[in-house]
């Protein structure tokens, strides 16, 4: 039995110099959460997020649904990167069903994996200029998101759900003369982004506002555990699609973004940059994939495993590594599904960051965490 | 021009411009006609063919024009036209509404979207009024624990101020509400009642976001006050004077700008920071405390502080144009008015008009507002535009550069200043 209250209930010493401020989850710049800030004047001394806002009990779900069925309410917690949430889960499911995957499914999952990618980045982006005041920078990517998911509606049919991946392949093919257009696009959006420099990442205000904020070491980035783009903004060399290449990507030349500053402007630019390179794997993705046959492996209705085993698989989203710890049980649901992810870990970095920093880094260095509220909470 | 116009369908065009005829009869027979009949009872009546009009009299003969004009004349030559209409409220309130549009549209077109479009059939022409409806049909929600009295008068104060400093503000040759001698130190003297009033209204509202944002803008106007008002001492050392419409007539032949470029640039930049722009909005910063001062503030008293604002920033880029832009000065663009009207009268079908001394806006009025206005939006556009362009910057930058480098302008302003003045450029037997 413990006494424990909740984080905001808690009982504090009064100092009447520290001022507590409850930003979120009614708070435009907080996303489906609550950061408890303790500030002395402009400076935070204390940061307690609280996430939990949108638990949905996906994990949960999962146990009560077979392996098909699972797919459109796993990548729920992203819409926005809805085929990279759902990837490790589809490979995973594969291992266990014991299918190989057609070689052109692994090329379109590889396309429809980068294009949502982008797609997830350019939304982070629009969100990110918003914090910083900047609404240039939230009506161009909100505007340019629209290209790409304009091909994504034609390559799987939905805008932003797609629930394209399914074990054993993609769901459909890919339609008629889609290789040309999405070869304009991909080129149009890449020279669209490159535009962005000029008014987001060289803008004078912009950098004197977020460089050496919220500075992640090496050291730190390792120990808590971060992610994606925070772990590779403090200077660690690691990408999933190259230390552990899933599908095709190992027949691809893919160069990884690693800055060595682990500050917030650092962080913002990282994605960026992703992005640029997104459009690369794209275009050789395109040029590699085998011109015909099949993308789907029929599978027998309501498969099941093989008997009790477990698998971990774990993919690069957009925000980092997102692993699905999956346990089959010879039935056609899971036993347990645990989905790690990326959103969570960076999280974790939030209270060492903010801690000592102004409050007006606090949307800055908060949303570089590259965090998705919805996510985290599962 | 856009995917998302509406089918354009001739007869419901017509049809909506019968609706608005019907709806702009009614308001002028509800609101038009009353609003006349107290205009006529403040003015003074003309003596027309010997007679002495009583408001009731003239109310009867408006529909005569050889009667109209000496009453709109009249009228005209009132204090309350000048507070009122023209170089007062309504000419400021008129610019501020079109700086709104021009800036929705403006920010619209630079950040690749359509902006207001349905509200008014023409480019969304009537958003502001609309917003301006919906503001007003609001409830207004006060907090419990506000202090209700100062909550509530505040942004009346806010508006009360903007307007008193547009008052200052002269628009053509004679044409100022207060022409006062010491009008630039009357000028620091509302400007100095900003913060006052901010703190007021962020303190009363018992909140910790608004708290947060009064703190802010008060750090953000008192140290930007000082170089704005160092920055405007070398037009004060030059002119030799405080009164506002003898700067600007002073500078009949070349604007201030030309020898004072560092001090111009220093007050268009404190005047960003005075006026909460971007990239100086910080008290309003909304990804950090919501909507800093104005967070508590509901319905129509957000509305007015939103007026003040915009009035606000009216009167300053007027007061930039007043004392660096040269004014109302600049080439005679208005034909003169022929003569002949005054002594033989205007023929409109039966009725041959005769009116001695009718043209009230004379040629060089006329042209000294086209030039003052258009000056005035060319600097307003100046003003907008960094909202397109800049994120936020932060409060210890932002201090930092009101403190040191602004300052430090300023100072080098007054330098060359002094330095025009000594060698003799400038002033007696100078250029001038």
């Amino acid at each position: 039995m413990t006494n424990e209250l909740l984080p905001g209930l808690a009982l504090q010493k009064v100092d009447e110099r520290i001022m507590t401020l409850n930003v979120g989850p009614q708070h435009p710049g907080s996303g489906h959460m609550r950061i408890i800030v303790q500030i002395d004047g402009d400076y935070i001394v204390a940061c307690d997020p609280d996430p939990g806002y949108v638990h949905r009990g996906e994990e949960k779900m999962a146990e009560y649904r077979n392996y098909i069925l699972n797919i459109p309410h796993l990548e729920r917690p992203v819409i926005h990167d809805s085929c990279n949430v759902l990837y490790p889960y589809v490979l995973g499911v594969e291992e266990i069903l014991g299918i190989e995957v057609p070689e052109r499914a692994k090329y379109v999952r590889i396309i429809a994996s980068e294009l949502n990618r982008c797609i997830y980045i350019m939304y982070w982006l629009a969100i990110y200029g918003i914090f910083l005041g900047h609404s240039t920078m939230f009506m161009w990517p909100a505007g340019d998101r629209e290209l790409l998911i304009d091909l994504m509606e034609k390559m799987t049919g939905a805008r932003v759900t797609h629930a394209h991946f399914v074990p054993g392949g993609v769901r459909n093919d890919l339609p008629p003369n889609f290789e040309d257009v999405c070869l304009r696009q991909v080129n149009y959006f890449e020279k669209r982004i490159k535009e962005y420099a000029a008014v987001f990442y060289d803008n004078p205000i912009l950098i004197s506002r977020t460089q050496d904020t919220g500075v992640l070491s090496r050291q730190d980035a390792i120990k808590l555990g971060t992610t994606g783009s925070v772990l590779r903004a403090s200077g660690v060399d690691y990408d999933l699609r190259i230390k552990e290449p899933y599908d095709a990507y190992d027949e691809l030349d893919i160069h990884t973004n690693v800055m060595t500053e682990g500050d917030s402007y650092a962080r913002s630019k990282i994605p960026w940059l992703d992005m640029i390179e997104s459009c690369n794997i794209i275009r050789q993705a395109l040029k590699k994939m085998p011109k015909s046959g099949s993308v789907r492996v029929k599978l027998k209705p309501n498969p099941k495993g093989k008997g009790f085993e477990s698998v971990y698989k774990r993919v690069e989203s957009g925000r980092g590594s997102l692993g699905y710890h999956i346990v089959s049980d010879a039935k056609p649901e899971p036993y347990r599904l645990k989905i790690s992810v990326p959103s969570f870990r960076n999280l974790i970095a939030l209270p060492y960051l903010l801690k000592g920093e102004k409050l007006g880094n606090m949307p800055s260095v908060y949303w570089s965490l590259n965090y998705w509220p919805v996510e985290a909470d599962r | 021009m856009s995917v998302i116009a509406p089918k354009f369908k001739l007869s419901e065009f017509i049809k909506s411009l019968f609706d608005n005829a019907f709806w702009a009869l009614m308001l002028m027979v509800l609101v038009g006609i009353p609003a006349v009949m107290m205009i006529l009872f403040v003015i003074e009546m003309p003596v027309i063919n010997g007679e002495l009009l009583t408001p009731f009299l003239a109310f009867t003969w408006l529909a005569d024009p050889s009667r109209t004009l000496p009453i709109i004349q009249a009228f005209m030559t009132t204090d309350m036209f000048k507070v009122m209409a023209f170089p007062g409220f309504g000419f400021a309130a008129l610019l501020a509404a079109g700086t709104i549009f021009v800036e929705r549209k403006l920010l619209a077109k630079l950040q690749l979207r359509v902006g207001p479009f349905y509200c008014g059939k023409l480019e969304g022409i009537l958003q502001l009024a609309g917003d301006g409806l919906k503001l007003i049909s609001k409830e207004i929600i006060i907090p419990a624990k506000a202090d209700k009295p100062l909550f509530w008068a505040a942004p009346v104060m806010f508006v009360a101020a903007a307007a008193a400093f547009v008052a200052l503000i002269p628009v053509a040759p004679g044409w100022v509400v207060a022409d006062v001698d010491m009008g630039l130190l009357g000028v620091f003297a509302v400007i100095g009642f900003f913060p006052i009033i901010t703190i007021l209204s962020a303190w009363s509202a018992n909140s910790k976001f608004p708290f947060i944002g009064g703190i802010r803008a008060l750090f953000q106007m008192v140290s930007f006050e000082i170089p704005l008002i160092l920055s405007l001492l070398g037009v004060v050392m030059i002119t030799g004077t405080l009164n506002l419409s003898e700067i600007a007539a002073s500078q009949s032949s070349f604007p201030w700008i030309v020898f004072l470029p560092i001090g111009a640039i220093v007050f268009f930049i404190t005047m960003l920071a005075e006026l909460e722009r971007i990239p100086f909005d910080l008290p309003e910063a909304e990804s950090e405390i919501v909507a800093g001062w104005l967070t508590e503030l509901s319905g129509m008293m957000y509305g007015l502080v939103q007026l003040g604002t915009y009035l606000k920033l009216y009167a300053f880029a007027a007061l930039f144009v007043v004392l660096f832009l040269g004014g109302w000065n600049g080439p005679m663009l208005i034909p003169p008015f022929p003569a002949e009207i005054i002594t033989d009268g205007i023929t409109m079908g039966p009725i041959t008009l005769k009116v001695p001394g009718l043209p009230i806006f004379t040629q060089e009025m006329l042209n000294g507002t086209l030039w003052f206005v258009l000056k005035t939006v060319g600097v307003i556009f100046f003003i907008i535009l960094p909202r397109g362009v800049f994120p936020r910057v932060r409060v210890d930058i932002l201090l930092n550069l009101g403190w040191t480098k602004l300052i430090g302008l300023a100072f080098v302003n007054i330098f060359i200043a002094l330095g025009l003045l000594y060698a003799g450029v400038l002033g007696p037997g100078g250029l001038q």
